[in-house]
C-alpha cells in the first residue's frame, strides 16, 4: 500500500448510489435507463389516475348508506336476530379451538399464527361493524389466545389425536348451536338451514365443503394409485367425469335430480344441503388429483422401507406415505380450498342466499335501487379478505415446513 | 398332501437352516432376473453376495422378504414357507430386517421416531419401552446424540447407521443388506462397515450384497458369486480369493480387485 | 438334497394375497354398482310417474317456442329444441374463443410486467394478480353486468368513442365489415395464400434442416399470407364495405352490436383468467434457469437469439400444460353466463329447455356430455403434446 495513488479518499469515495441506499434503490429499480424512466413515469401517471377515480368514488360519489342498513342481512341472512348470540358463541369457540389446536399441533407461536390472530383485528377495521360486533371480535381474539395458553398446560400425551377430538367436538357443538334444539319454546329454538345466509352461509359452505371433500378426495387419490385395477378404473372415471363438467351443472343437477335418486318417502333434502352435496362431490375430484401429485412425488424406497419394517399397507399409508404426500402439496391444496370458497358463490344461482345471493336481493330492493357498485364492491372485498388471508397463511406455513424438513 | 410336506419340512432337522431357497426363478416381463437359484443359509451365518451389476443380487435378497414376488421355486424363512399367504408374509417380514442402498429413512420423522415406529405399531410395544430400546440401539451404532434430529440433518454414514438401528428395533432373526455402502462418500464407508462387523460378531444371520471385498474377506463365512441371474459359485472367502473355480468369477475378481 | 415344495402349499383363501385382492375388488365394485343401481331404479320409477316414456330424446325435434337473445346461426321460435341447443353451444364457443385469445394476450403482458426490473411496473402487475385471483368470478361477472354495463347511459346519450363506437346500456355498437359480391372470391384467394404459406414453411424447414439454422418460419408464413391477402384486396373490387353504426332515435343502426350480456361475460372471464395466465407465464419464464441464459451468452448468441432459441422453447414447455387447463377452466366458467342472461349452452339447455320440457336426465346428459367431450378431447391433445415433448427430451 505504498503506491502513490493519491489520498485514499480520492478513489474510494463511494458512488452516490451506494452512499445513500434510497438513491441507489431508486436508480436500480426505477431509473436504470431512459426506457425504464419513461416506464416509471407512465406507471406513476396510471396509478395516480386510477387512485383519483377510485378515491373520488369512495369518498364523494358512493352512497354507503345501503351497507349499514343491510349489514346484518349481509352477515347472517335471515338468521333470526334474537338468536344471533349463538353465532357469536360459535365464533368465540372457533377462536378458542384454533388456539388450542395450534398449540397442540404446531407448538410455538410463529409465522402463520400471527396472521390468524390478526384476522379478528383486521375485521374490526371494517367500517360498517357496530361497536358490539367489534367487542365480540375482540372476545374471539382473546378466546384464541386463551385457548393457546391453556392448551400448553393440558396433560395430554397424544397431541395430534387430542387436537382431532377437539375439532370433532367443536363441529358437533357448532352444528347444535346453529341448528338449535327441538322445541320452539326452548332456549335454542331450531333455525332451518334455508334461513342461514350471507357471509355466515358462505363460510359454512366452504368449511363443510373442505372438511367433507378432503377425506373423500384422499380416498379417491389412493384409489387411483391402487394396484387393484377395478378400484383404479372407478376412481379415474369419477375424477375425470367431475373435472370435465362445470360446477354449475352439478349444482343444478343436485337441486333438480338429487331427490329423484332417493327412494319414495325419503324426507326432502334441504336446498342448502343439496348444494353442499354438489360442492363436496365436485371438490373431492380436484383434491384427489392434487393429493395424487403428492403421492407420485414419494420415492418407491419409502414404500419398501415401510414394508420391510413390517408395517401393514394401512399403517404405512397412515404413518409414512400420507404425511409426506400431503406436506408436499399443501400450497396446491390451499389454492384449491380458496377456489372452493370462491365457488360457493355459485349457490346464489340455485336460490340460496349466501353473501352474493343476499347482495342480489338487496340491489333488487326498490329502496336501494342503483346501489350495485357499493354492494358488489363490499361483497368482493369481503371475499378478497378471506381468500387472500388463506393464501398468505399458506405461503407462511409452506416456508415454515420447508425449514423443518432440512 | 401339501400340508404334510410343510409339516415334514418344519421338524425335519433343518432348524439350523434358517433360509432355504430352492430353484427360485423371477421374471420381469420377458427378462429372467433369477434362474433356479439355490441357497441354504445356516443360523448365525454371514453370507456375502457379490457379482457384476444387473446380475440379480439385489432381486435375490429382495425376494426373501417379498419386496419382489418370486414366480417359481421355494423360499422358506425360519421354517415359514413364503407363499401368497399374507400371514406368512407378515411373519417373515417381522423376522427379517432390511437395510437399503438409499437408506430410505422416513424424512418427516425424527431419528427416534423412525426407530420406534414399527415396534409401537407392529409389535404393539409401549411408547417409553420402545424409546428405551431405540436409545440403546442408537448407543450401539454410536450416534445417541442425534436422536431428535431429522434424517435430512445427518450425514450419509449416520443415516445408514440409523437405518440399521431401525431394522434392529424389530429384533429380527435375519438382516438383509442391499449394497449398504454404495451411496456413501468414501470416508463414511468404514463407520457403517464397523457397525455391520460388530453385528456379525453378535451372531446375527446376515445376507449382504456388497462390493466391499475387504468386508467379504474378513467377515463373511461364505461368499456367493452371481452372474446373469444365476448363482455361479459358493464358497469360503479363502476359496474365493485363492482358487476360484469359475472363469467368470475369476474375471470379475480380477476386475474388481 | 431334500426336496421341498413350499410353493405348492396353498394357504386358506382368506389369507391368500391374490384372492384377497380379488375379493376386495369384487366387494367394492358390487357396492358401487349396487348404489348406482339403487339410485337408477329410484330415478326410473320416479320418472315413470312423470312421463309415459322413461328416457327419450324425441322431444328434441319438437318446436322450441322460445326466443334466444343472440345467435350466430339463423334461429327463431319455430325451430326445434335441438336447433336451440346448437345455438347455445355456438354461443359458448364464441365467448370461449374470444375470451381465450384476449385473456392470453392480457395474461402475457401482465406476466411479463410482473417480471420487469422496474419496481412500479412489477408492483402494478402483482396488485392486479392478487386482486383478481382472490375474488370469485361470479361476483366479478355480476359486477360487470350490473355495476358497469347496466350503468352506462341510455342509447340516446351513449358515449361515443372515435370509430364511431357507441357505448350504451344496450351494449357496444362497433363498425363492421359487410361482405360484397367479391367476398367469396377474396376468401378463395386467402385460402390460396395460406396454402402458399404452407409451401414456404415446408421449403424453409427443409433449408433449415440442411443448413442447421432455423429461419423465422412463423414470421415468413404470416408475411406470405398477408402479401397474398393484400394483393387480393387491391385487385378485387372491395370485398368488404365498412358499415358504421348510426344513432337513430332510441337505437343504433348498422355496424355490429355486441350485447351488454356478452360484453359483461367476456370482460369478466378475460380479467379473471388473465390473472391466472399471468402467473403461469411468470412461472414458466422463471423456470428457465439463469445458467441457461449465461451459457447461451457465453456461446456468443445475441440477446434476441437467446430468447428465441434458448429461453422461449424451454419456457413454453412449462407453460403449455397449465395454460391449457386455464383455457378449459375459462370454457367451463363461461357457463356462469346464466347469471347475467347470456344464452350460452348451459343457460339455453340447462335452464330454458329443461324448464319447458322437464326432461332432466336427457338435458343433463347432453350438457355434461358436451362439456366432457370438450375436456377429454383437450386432455387427449395435451397428452399427445406431452409425449412429443418428452421424445424431444431423450
Amino acid at each position: 500500500m505504498t503506491t502513490a495513488a493519491g489520498t485514499p479518499s480520492d478513489r474510494s469515495v463511494l458512488p452516490i448510489t451506494e452512499r445513500y441506499p434510497l438513491v441507489g434503490w431508486l436508480r436500480r429499480n426505477l431509473f436504470s435507463d431512459v426506457f425504464n424512466s419513461l416506464l416509471t413515469l407512465a406507471a406513476l401517471a396510471f396509478i395516480i389516475v386510477i387512485a383519483r377515480i377510485f378515491l373520488r368514488w369512495v369518498f364523494f360519489t358512493a352512497e354507503w348508506g345501503v351497507i349499514p342498513a343491510n349489514f346484518n342481512l349481509l352477515m347472517r341472512g335471515q338468521y333470526p336476530a334474537a338468536e344471533a348470540w349463538r353465532l357469536w358463541l360459535v365464533i368465540y369457540l372457533l377462536g378458542a379451538v384454533v388456539g388450542i389446536c395450534w398449540k397442540l399441533i404446531v407448538g410455538q407461536f410463529s409465522g402463520a399464527a400471527r396472521v390468524l390472530i390478526a384476522i379478528p383485528f383486521v375485521l374490526m377495521l371494517i367500517p360498517f361493524f357496530s361497536m358490539g360486533s367489534r367487542l365480540n371480535l375482540l372476545i374471539t381474539a382473546v378466546a384464541s389466545g386463551a385457548g393457546f395458553f391453556i392448551a400448553g398446560y393440558l396433560p395430554i400425551q397424544r397431541r395430534g389425536r387430542a387436537a382431532a377430538y377437539f375439532l370433532i367436538a367443536y363441529l358437533v357443538v357448532m352444528l347444535v348451536l346453529l341448528r338449535g334444539l327441538p322445541g320452539e319454546e326452548g332456549p335454542m329454538p331450531p333455525v332451518q338451514p334455508i334461513l342461514w345466509g350471507g357471509l355466515l352461509l358462505s363460510l359454512l359452505l366452504a368449511f363443510f365443503g373442505i372438511t367433507l371433500s378432503f377425506p373423500l378426495g384422499v380416498l379417491l387419490a389412493l384409489g387411483r394409485q391402487s394396484k387393484l385395477p377395478a378400484v383404479r378404473i372407478m376412481s379415474v372415471i369419477y375424477i375425470e367425469f367431475i373435472r370435465g363438467v362445470p360446477l354449475i351443472s352439478l349444482l343444478f343437477m343436485g337441486q333438480v335430480m338429487l331427490q329423484l335418486f332417493l327412494p319414495d318417502g325419503f324426507p326432502l333434502v334441504d336446498r342448502v344441503l343439496r348444494a353442499l352435496v354438489a360442492i363436496t362431490l365436485f371438490s373431492a375430484a380436484y383434491t384427489a388429483e392434487n393429493v395424487r401429485g403428492g403421492l407420485q412425488s414419494i420415492p418407491r424406497g419409502q414404500y419398501e422401507a415401510a414394508q420391510a419394517v413390517g408395517l401393514s399397507a394401512y399403517q404405512s399409508t397412515i404413518h409414512i406415505i400420507m404425511p409426506q404426500a400431503l406436506r408436499a402439496v399443501i400450497p396446491v391444496l390451499v389454492g384449491q380450498f380458496i377456489s372452493l370458497f370462491k365457488d360457493t358463490t355459485l349457490v346464489a344461482l340455485v336460490g340460496i342466499f349466501d353473501l352474493l345471493g343476499i347482495a342480489r336481493t338487496i340491489i333488487s330492493n326498490p329502496d336501494w335501487l342503483g346501489t350495485q357498485q357499493e354492494v358488489f364492491i363490499v361483497v368482493a372485498v369481503l371475499f378478497w379478505i378471506f381468500s387472500y388471508t388463506m393464501s398468505y397463511a399458506s405461503r407462511r406455513l409452506e416456508r415454515r415446513l420447508g425449514v423443518g424438513e432440512r | 398332501m401339501a400340508e404334510n410336506d410343510t409339516a415334514e419340512m418344519a421338524d425335519n432337522g433343518t432348524a439350523e437352516e434358517i433360509i432355504i431357497c430352492q430353484d427360485v426363478c423371477k421374471w420381469f416381463g420377458d427378462f429372467q432376473a433369477l434362474k433356479d437359484c439355490n441357497l441354504r443359509v445356516q443360523a448365525q451365518e454371514v453370507v456375502v453376495i457379490i457379482g457384476p451389476s444387473g446380475s440379480g443380487k439385489s432381486t435375490f435378497i429382495r425376494c426373501i422378504n417379498r419386496l419382489e414376488e418370486h414366480q417359481a421355486g421355494d423360499i422358506i424363512v425360519d421354517g415359514i414357507p413364503l407363499t401368497r399367504d399374507v400371514r406368512n408374509i407378515e411373519q417373515i417380514r417381522s423376522e427379517t430386517g432390511m437395510v437399503f442402498q438409499q437408506f430410505n429413512l422416513f424424512p418427516h420423522l425424527t431419528v427416534l421416531e423412525n426407530i420406534t415406529l414399527a415396534p409401537i405399531h407392529v409389535r404393539k410395544m409401549r411408547k417409553d419401552e420402545a424409546r428405551d430400546t431405540a436409545m440403546g440401539l442408537l448407543n450401539r451404532v454410536g450416534i445417541p446424540e442425534q436422536a431428535d434430529k431429522y434424517p435430512g440433518q445427518l450425514s450419509g454414514g449416520q443415516q445408514q447407521r440409523v437405518a440399521i438401528a431401525r431394522s434392529l428395533a424389530m429384533s429380527p432373526k435375519i438382516m438383509l443388506f442391499d449394497e449398504p455402502t454404495s451411496a456413501l462418500d468414501p470416508e463414511m464407508i468404514k463407520e457403517v462397515l464397523d457397525v455391520m462387523q460388530e453385528l456379525a460378531e453378535t451372531g446375527m444371520t446376515m445376507l449382504v450384497v456388497t462390493h466391499e471385498m475387504g468386508f467379504a474377506r474378513e467377515v463373511a463365512h461364505r461368499i456367493v458369486f452371481m452372474d446373469g441371474g444365476e448363482i455361479m459359485e459358493v464358497g469360503t472367502p479363502e476359496h474365493f480369493f485363492t482358487n476360484a473355480q469359475h472363469e467368470r468369477t475369476k474375471l470379475f475378481l480380477s476386475q474388481i480387485l | 438334497m431334500q426336496t421341498i415344495h413350499a410353493s405348492q402349499v396353498k394357504p386358506p383363501f382368506y389369507r391368500d394375497e391374490r384372492i384377497l385382492g380379488i375379493i376386495s375388488q369384487v366387494l367394492i365394485v358390487v357396492i358401487v354398482l349396487g348404489l348406482g343401481l339403487f339410485f337408477f331404479s329410484n330415478m326410473i320409477s320416479g320418472l315413470r310417474e312423470k312421463h309415459s316414456v322413461a328416457i327419450s330424446f324425441t322431444f328434441l325435434s319438437q318446436g322450441a317456442g322460445f326466443d334466444i337473445g343472440e345467435s350466430l346461426i339463423e334461429y327463431s321460435r319455430e325451430r326445434t329444441y335441438f336447433r336451440a341447443f346448437v345455438v347455445g353451444l355456438l354461443n359458448t364457443f364464441q365467448v370461449a374463443f374470444l375470451g381465450i385469445v384476449i385473456a392470453t394476450a392480457l395474461g402475457i403482458v401482465i406476466g411479463v410486467m410482473r417480471l420487469s426490473t422496474n419496481f412500479l411496473i412489477s408492483r402494478i402487475a402483482a396488485v392486479y394478480i392478487e386482486i383478481f385471483r382472490n375474488i370469485p368470478l361470479l361476483v366479478l361477472l355480476i359486477f360487470w353486468a350490473q355495476a358497469v354495463f347496466l350503468k352506462l347511459p341510455r342509447v340516446a346519450e351513449a358515449f361515443v368513442l372515435p370509430g364511431p363506437i357507441f357505448l350504451s346500456n344496450r351494449g357496444i355498437a362497433i363498425p363492421w365489415g359487410i361482405p360484397t359480391e367479391s367476398w367469396g372470391t377474396f376468401l378463395i384467394v386467402l385460402v390460396a395464400g395460406i396454402l402458399l404459406g404452407a409451401v414456404v414453411v415446408y421449403l424453409l424447414r427443409e433449408q433449415g434442416k440442411r443448413t442447421g439454422r432455423m429461419p423465422l418460419v412463423t414470421l415468413w408464413f404470416i408475411v406470405t399470407v398477408a402479401a397474398v391477402g393484400f394483393v387480393g384486396w387491391i385487385v378485387l373490387p372491395q370485398p368488404l364495405t365498412l358499415e358504421q353504426p348510426k344513432l337513430e332515435g332510441f337505437n343504433t343502426q348498422g355496424g355490429k352490436i355486441l350485447s351488454q350480456q356478452f360484453m359483461a361475460l367476456l370482460s369478466g372471464l378475460v380479467i379473471y383468467t388473465a390473472a391466472f395466465i399471468a402467473e403461469v407465464v411468470r412461472a414458466g419464464i422463471q423456470s428457465v434457469s439463469k445458467g441457461q441464459r449465461e451459457a447461451s451468452t457465453a456461446l456468443g448468441l445475441t440477446a434476441g437469439q437467446t430468447l428465441r432459441l434458448i429461453i422461449f422453447p424451454q419456457a413454453l414447455r412449462v407453460i403449455i400444460p397449465p395454460l391449457t387447463s386455464q383455457y378449459l377452466n375459462l370454457t367451463k366458467n363461461s357457463s356462469l353466463a346464466i347469471a347475467i342472461g347470456y344464452p350460452d349452452l348451459f343457460a339455453v339447455a340447462g335452464n330454458t329447455i329443461l324448464n319447458q320440457t322437464g326432461r332432466e336426465i336427457e338435458m343433463f346428459t347432453m350438457i355434461m356430455g358436451t362439456y366432457l367431450s370438450l375436456s377429454l378431447l383437450t386432455s387427449l391433445l395435451m397428452n399427445m403434446y406431452n409425449k412429443r415433448i418428452r421424445l424431444v427430451e431423450r
